[in-house]
C-alpha cells in the first residue's frame, strides 16, 4: 500500500522540535537500509583502495622482466603467481585497476558532461536545435558500438598513436559512444519536468529564466544523472576491457584488466595457468557487478519516477 | 429487513509495517452488514475505511500489510481462515468490489466484452455464447445504449462514467450477496454521480444485495445509507442508523464533519472548521485520537481511549463526554 | 462602473488534435469557445462546470499560462497578450494562480522558505535581508508556523501544502487570484479551513478571486457572481442568490439537483441527466446541451442559442427561457 506510506510521511512532522532534514540526508538513510547496495558500495570502495593504495605496498612495482620467475603458480612471494615475463600478477592487477577505473570514471564524466549539456539544450530550447541534436544522437545510436570501437581501435594502431596517449583516446571514444542515450534521457526528463505543475508555477510567479533553470530544473535532474553516471562507469569499464582484450585499446606493457585477460587467448595458459586470467577477470566481474548493484540501489532511492 | 448479518467483522485489526514503525491502519473495529442493507463507512483519507474494505476482500498484501487480529464472518464462514482458492471463489462470486478509478481495474488491451465475460465463464460456468449474450444484457442493465458497440471497445475509448458502469456490470454479473464500493463516484462529475447512485440503489432494491459503501462525502452517505459508521484514525468513533446519526451526531468529530460541509441553499457567513490536522498514525498514544482537535477535550481524553458504547436508539459512540464514569473524573 | 480588474472578451482556446506519423492536425478540441467574463475589483467570480467544460483552461488563458486562440484578455486595461515577455513577467505578481493539486505544484526539492521567497527576490519587491521575515509573516497569515520555513514540501499534509501554495501567491501582493479547484483534493474538515482562509484573506487584503470549481456548494459559499460552463461555452451567469434561487438553464438546474445534500431521506425534485458529457472535439450542433437536455426541442438541435440578459444581469443561453 504505497498510499499508506505516503500518508505516514506526509503528516509526519507537526512538531517544532523536528530537526532540519534534507532530502539528501533522507535518501542516504534509505540507501543505508538497502543491504545489497551498501555491499556493492563496499566492494567498489575496496577495489579502489586495492588499486590506488595497494601498489604502494608491493615490492614489484617496477615491472621488471624476470626470466627466472616466468609463469610461476601462486606462492608465498607472489600471491597470485607471475606472468610469462616473470612479473607479479597481483601488482599488475592492481596497476591495471588504476587504469581501468580511471578510464571508466573519466569517460563517464565526459559522456555525462556531453550528454547532459546536449540533452539539456535540446530539451530546453526545443525546435530546430532539438531536432539537430537528437537526429545526431539517433544516428550514433544506430551504429552498433562494438564494431565502431573496433574501427577506432584499428585506426589507432594504424596511425601509430603512442601507447601513453591511447588511454586518453580510448576514454574519448568511449564517451563519444556513451553520450547519445544519456542525452536522450536527460532531454526526456527535462521535457516531462517542463510540464510538471511546479514548473508552471514558476511561470505564474514570473521567475527569471536563470532561477527556473538553476533552482528548479537542475536539482530535479541531478538524481537521474547520479544514477546514470554510476551505471555508466560499469559499462565503460567493460567496454575498455573488451577493446584492450582485442588489443585495440590500451596496449601492453601498460596493464589493464582487459589486456591481461588476453592471456586466456592461449590454450595452454587458459587450461594450465588460471592465475594469469582469473584475477583480472574476477576484478572486472566484481567491480562491474558491485557498481551496477549500487547503481540500482541509488535508483530506488533517488529516481523520482519510482517514488510515484 | 432480517436481523442476522451477512457480513460480520469482529475486532478487525490491519497493520502496516513501514520503515518508520507499525501503522495501525485499522484498529479493532467491528461492524455488521445485514442482507439488503447499505452500510456506509465515512471518514477522511487515512482513516482506514478503504483498508477495511481491502481486508474483507483479502487484498491486504504482505510483507508490508497484515491482518493482525479479528474475524471476518461472511455468511457463516470466517474469510480469514479460508484457503486462497476458496477465498477466490467467494470473491467475485458472492462478494464483488468496485473501486474509485475504474480505469486502473480494467486491462487496457482487452475489450470490454471479453473482460466482462471472463468471470461469467469462470464463476457461472457459462460457455462463450451464453456469456456473450449475458454481457450484452448486463451492459443494457447499467443504462448504456448500443451494447454491441461498447462490448467491442477498449477501456480507453470510454469515459470515466461509462467505465464505472461497466465495473458495476461486472460486479453484479455474478449476483453477489455483497457489493463493496470504495469511493465509486469520487472521480466522477455530479451529474454522473447521481446516475450511478440511482443505479446502485435500484440494484439493491431488485436483488436484495447488500452494499458496503466507502466514501468521504456526507452527501452521498445521506442519500444512500441505512446505517453509517464514522471512522477516524483507524477507529470507529460513531455509528448509528442514518437519520438518527445525521439528526443527533454525538461524537465531536461527527458533529464537526457535518458542520464543516457547505450545503447548497444554506449559506452561512463563516464555515465551521475542525482545527488542526489528522494525527500522525505513528505517534498515537493511549488517548482519544481526536483530542488534539476537539473543543470539548477533557483530561481523561488525553490519557485513555474511550470505548465504543451504546448511547441511544442503537447509536454508538466512542467519546468520554457520554461516559458516566468519566463525568466523575472531571 | 469602475474599470474592470479582469476583462475577458470572446476568448477562444482550441487544442489541435494531431494524428499520424507527421502529426498533422486532424481536428480541434474547442476547450474554450467564445467566453466573456468581466470581473470587478474585490468581487469573487465563481466558474463552475463538469470535467471537460473548459473552466480550467479559461483560468490558464486568463493569465497567459497557455496561449489563446482568439479573443482578448485585459488586466486593469492592459492587453496581456500584447505585452513583450519581460513586461509580462513583471506584471505576473499581480495575477496569481493557485493550483488544484498541492502535491505536484510544489517543487519537491525546494524548501518552503525559498519557494515562497524566491519570487519576491526575482521581482525585487524586498531586499534579500528581509526575505525571511516577510516569508514568516505570510506563513503566519496562512495559518502556518515560522518553524516550517526550512522544511521540504513532502513533510506537509495536503491541507498544509495548499496553505503554502496560497502563501506563495500572497507574498507577491497580488490583486487577482485565480484559484483552480483549490479545495477539491482536500478532506472535508480541511476544505472548510481553506475556504475560510480564502474569505479571511479577501477581507483583509481586498483580493479579487476567479474561483474555479466543480463543487456548487463551495462556490455558493465563496462567490458573489457565478458563471456556469458547459463544453467550452457559458450557459448561464448570474449573481449568487439569483442563480441558486432562480436557475434558468436546464443544465444549471440539473447540476443543482444532482449535488448530494447531507440530509437523509430528503425528498426533492431531481433532474437526472441522460448520458455523458459529449467530447469537446466533436460537440453537438445547435445548443451543445441538447443531447442531454430533458426539455430539448427541434430548435435546440439546429440553432445556437444566444447568450442574453434576462434582466438584473442574469444571462442565459437557452431557447426555452
Amino acid at each position: 500500500m504505497p498510499s499508506i506510506q505516503a500518508e505516514v510521511t506526509n503528516v509526519a512532522t507537526n512538531r517544532p522540535q523536528a530537526v532540519k532534514s534534507s532530502l539528501w540526508r533522507q535518501s542516504i538513510r534509505k540507501l543505508l537500509k538497502n543491504k545489497l547496495a551498501v555491499g556493492g558500495f563496499a566492494v567498489v570502495v575496496f577495489m579502489f583502495l586495492l588499486c590506488f593504495v595497494g601498489p604502494l605496498f608491493s615490492p614489484y612495482t617496477d615491472n621488471k622482466v624476470n626470466m627466472t620467475m616466468m609463469n610461476k603458480a601462486p606462492n608465498i612471494h607472489h600471491w597470485l603467481g607471475t606472468d610469462k615475463l616473470g612479473r607479479d600478477v597481483l601488482t599488475r592487477v592492481m596497476q591495471a585497476g588504476r587504469i581501468s577505473l580511471t578510464v571508466g570514471i573519466a569517460s563517464m564524466v565526459l559522456s555525462v558532461f556531453i550528454g547532459t549539456l546536449l540533452g539539456a539544450i535540446a530539451g530546453y530550447y526545443r525546435g530546430i536545435v532539438d531536432q539537430v541534436i537528437m537526429r545526431i544522437a539517433d544516428l550514433l545510436l544506430t551504429i552498433p558500438s562494438l564494431p565502431l570501437l573496433f574501427i577506432f581501435g584499428a585506426l589507432l594502431s594504424e596511425w601509430k598513436v603512442p601507447t601513453d596517449y591511447r588511454m586518453y583516446i580510448v576514454m574519448l571514444i568511449l564517451s563519444l559512444v556513451g553520450w547519445p542515450s544519456l542525452a536522450r534521457m536527460v532531454r526526456g526528463q527535462l521535457l516531462s519536468l517542463r510540464e510538471r505543475e511546479f514548473m508552471q508555477a514558476t511561470i505564474v510567479l514570473g521567475l527569471r529564466d536563470r532561477r527556473k533553470l538553476v533552482n528548479h530544473l537542475l536539482p530535479n535532474l541531478v538524481p537521474l544523472l547520479i544514477v546514470i553516471a554510476t551505471l555508466n562507469i560499469g559499462g565503460a569499464i567493460l567496454s575498455e576491457s573488451v577493446l584492450s582484450f582485442f588489443g585495440l585499446g590500451v596496449m601492453p606493457p601498460t596493464p589493464t584488466w582487459g589486456n591481461m585477460i588476453d592471456a586466456a587467448n592461449n590454450m595452454i595458459d587458459f587450461q594450465e595457468r588460471p592465475w594469469l586470467w582469473v584475477p583480472p577477470g574476477f576484478s572486472i566481474f566484481a567491480t562491474v557487478i558491485a557498481i551496477n548493484i549500487f547503481g540500482d540501489g541509488l535508483r530506488d532511492v533517488l529516481d523520482p519516477k519510482q517514488k510515484r | 429487513m432480517s436481523t442476522h448479518s451477512l457480513l460480520h467483522i469482529q475486532h478487525l485489526s490491519t497493520y502496516f509495517d513501514t520503515d518508520e514503525g507499525t501503522v495501525k491502519a485499522v484498529d479493532d473495529i467491528s461492524l455488521h452488514v445485514r442482507p439488503g442493507e447499505i452500510v456506509c463507512i465515512v471518514g477522511e483519507s487515512g482513516c482506514g475505511k478503504s483498508i477495511t474494505a481491502l481486508s474483507v476482500m483479502g487484498l491486504i498484501e504482505a510483507p508490508t500489510g497484515r491482518i493482525a487480529d479479528g474475524i471476518i464472518d461472511f455468511d457463516g464462514q470466517n474469510l480469514l481462515s479460508l484457503s486462497k482458492n476458496h477465498l477466490r471463489s467467494i470473491r467475485g462470486n458472492d462478494i464483488a468490489m468496485i473501486f474509485q478509478e475504474p480505469m486502473s481495474s480494467l486491462n487496457p488491451v482487452i475489450t470490454i466484452g471479453e473482460q466482462m465475460s471472463e468471470p461469467l465463464i469462470i464463476h457461472k460456468k457459462m460457455n462463450k455464447k451464453q456469456a456473450q449474450k449475458r454481457v450484452l444484457e448486463l451492459i443494457t442493465q447499467v443504462g448504456i445504449s448500443r451494447p454491441e458497440q461498447i462490448a467491442k471497445s477498449y477501456p480507453h475509448e470510454l469515459s470515466g462514467g461509462m467505465l464505472q458502469r461497466i465495473m458495476i456490470a461486472i460486479a453484479i454479473s455474478c449476483d453477489p450477496k455483497l457489493l463493496i464500493a470504495d469511493e465509486p463516484t469520487t472521480a466522477l462529475d455530479v451529474t454522473i454521480q447521481a446516475q450511478i447512485l440511482d443505479m446502485l440503489r435500484e440494484f439493491r432494491s431488485q436483488s436484495d444485495m447488500s452494499i458496503l459503501l466507502i466514501t468521504h462525502d456526507l452527501g452521498v452517505v445521506a442519500e444512500m445509507a441505512d446505517y453509517v459508521v464514522v471512522m477516524y484514525s483507524g477507529k470507529i468513533v460513531e455509528e448509528g442508523e442514518v437519520v438518527e446519526l445525521f439528526a443527533n451526531p454525538r461524537h465531536p468529530y461527527t458533529q464537526g464533519l457535518l458542520r464543516s460541509k457547505p450545503i447548497i441553499n444554506q449559506r452561512q457567513k463563516e464555515l465551521y472548521s475542525i482545527p488542526g490536522y489528522v494525527p500522525n498514525p505513528l505517534e498515537l498514544q493511549e488517548s482519544c485520537y481526536f483530542h488534539e482537535r476537539c473543543e470539548h477535550c477533557m483530561d481523561i481524553c488525553r490519557t485513555q481511549e474511550p470505548p465504543l458504547r451504546d448511547v441511544e436508539n442503537g447509536q454508538k459512540t466512542a467519546c468520554w463526554l457520554y461516559e458516566k464514569e468519566a463525568a466523575v473524573h472531571v | 462602473m469602475s474599470e474592470a480588474l479582469l476583462d475577458i472578451q470572446n476568448l477562444k482556446k482550441y487544442f489541435p488534435i494531431k494524428a499520424g506519423l507527421l502529426s498533422r492536425t486532424v481536428g480541434q478540441v474547442k476547450a474554450v469557445d467564445d467566453i466573456s467574463i468581466t470581473i470587478q475589483p474585490g468581487e469573487t467570480f465563481g466558474l463552475v462546470g463538469e470535467s471537460g467544460s473548459g473552466k480550467s483552461t479559461v483560468g490558464r488563458t486568463a493569465i497567459r499560462l497557455t496561449d489563446k486562440t482568439a479573443g482578448e484578455v485585459r488586466f486593469k486595461g492592459t492587453d496581456i497578450y500584447s505585452l513583450p515577455p519581460e513586461q509580462l513577467r513583471q506584471l505576473r505578481p499581480k495575477m496569481q494562480l493557485i493550483f488544484q493539486d498541492p502535491y505536484s505544484s510544489l517543487n519537491p526539492r525546494v524548501r518552503i522558505g525559498e519557494a515562497i521567497g524566491e519570487a519576491v527576490l526575482d521581482h525585487g519587491l524586498a531586499p534579500a535581508s528581509d526575505i525571511r521575515d516577510i516569508v514568516k509573516e505570510v506563513l503566519a497569515s496562512c495559518g502556518l508556523s515560522s518553524y516550517h520555513i526550512d522544511r521540504f514540501p513532502h513533510e506537509f499534509s495536503g491541507g498544509q501544502r495548499q496553505r503554502i501554495g496560497i502563501a506563495r501567491a500572497l507574498v507577491l501582493n497580488p490583486e487577482l487570484i485565480i484559484a483552480d479547484e483549490p479545495v477539491s483534493a482536500l478532506d472535508v474538515s480541511i476544505q472548510a479551513q481553506i475556504i475560510n482562509l480564502f474569505s479571511h484573506l479577501q477581507e483583509s487584503k481586498g483580493l479579487t478571486y476567479l474561483f474555479i470549481s466543480h463543487d456548487l456548494s463551495v462556490v455558493e459559499h465563496l462567490c458573489s457572481r457565478i458563471g456556469v460552463m458547459y463544453l467550452g461555452s457559458m450557459v448561464e451567469t448570474a449573481s449568487r442568490d439569483e442563480l441558486f434561487r432562480h436557475p434558468l438553464h436546464p443544465y444549471t438546474k440539473a447540476l443543482l439537483s444532482a449535488v448530494p445534500i447531507p440530509i437523509p431521506k430528503l425528498k426533492r425534485e431531481r433532474i437526472v441527466l441522460k448520458g455523458d458529457i459529449p467530447s469537446p472535439a466533436n460537440p453537438p450542433s445547435g445548443c451543445k446541451f441538447h443531447t442531454r437536455c430533458p426539455f430539448a426541442e427541434q430548435r435546440c438541435v439546429e440553432e445556437v442559442p444566444v447568450f442574453r440578459n434576462m434582466g438584473g444581469e442574469h444571462w442565459v443561453a437557452c431557447h426555452l427561457v
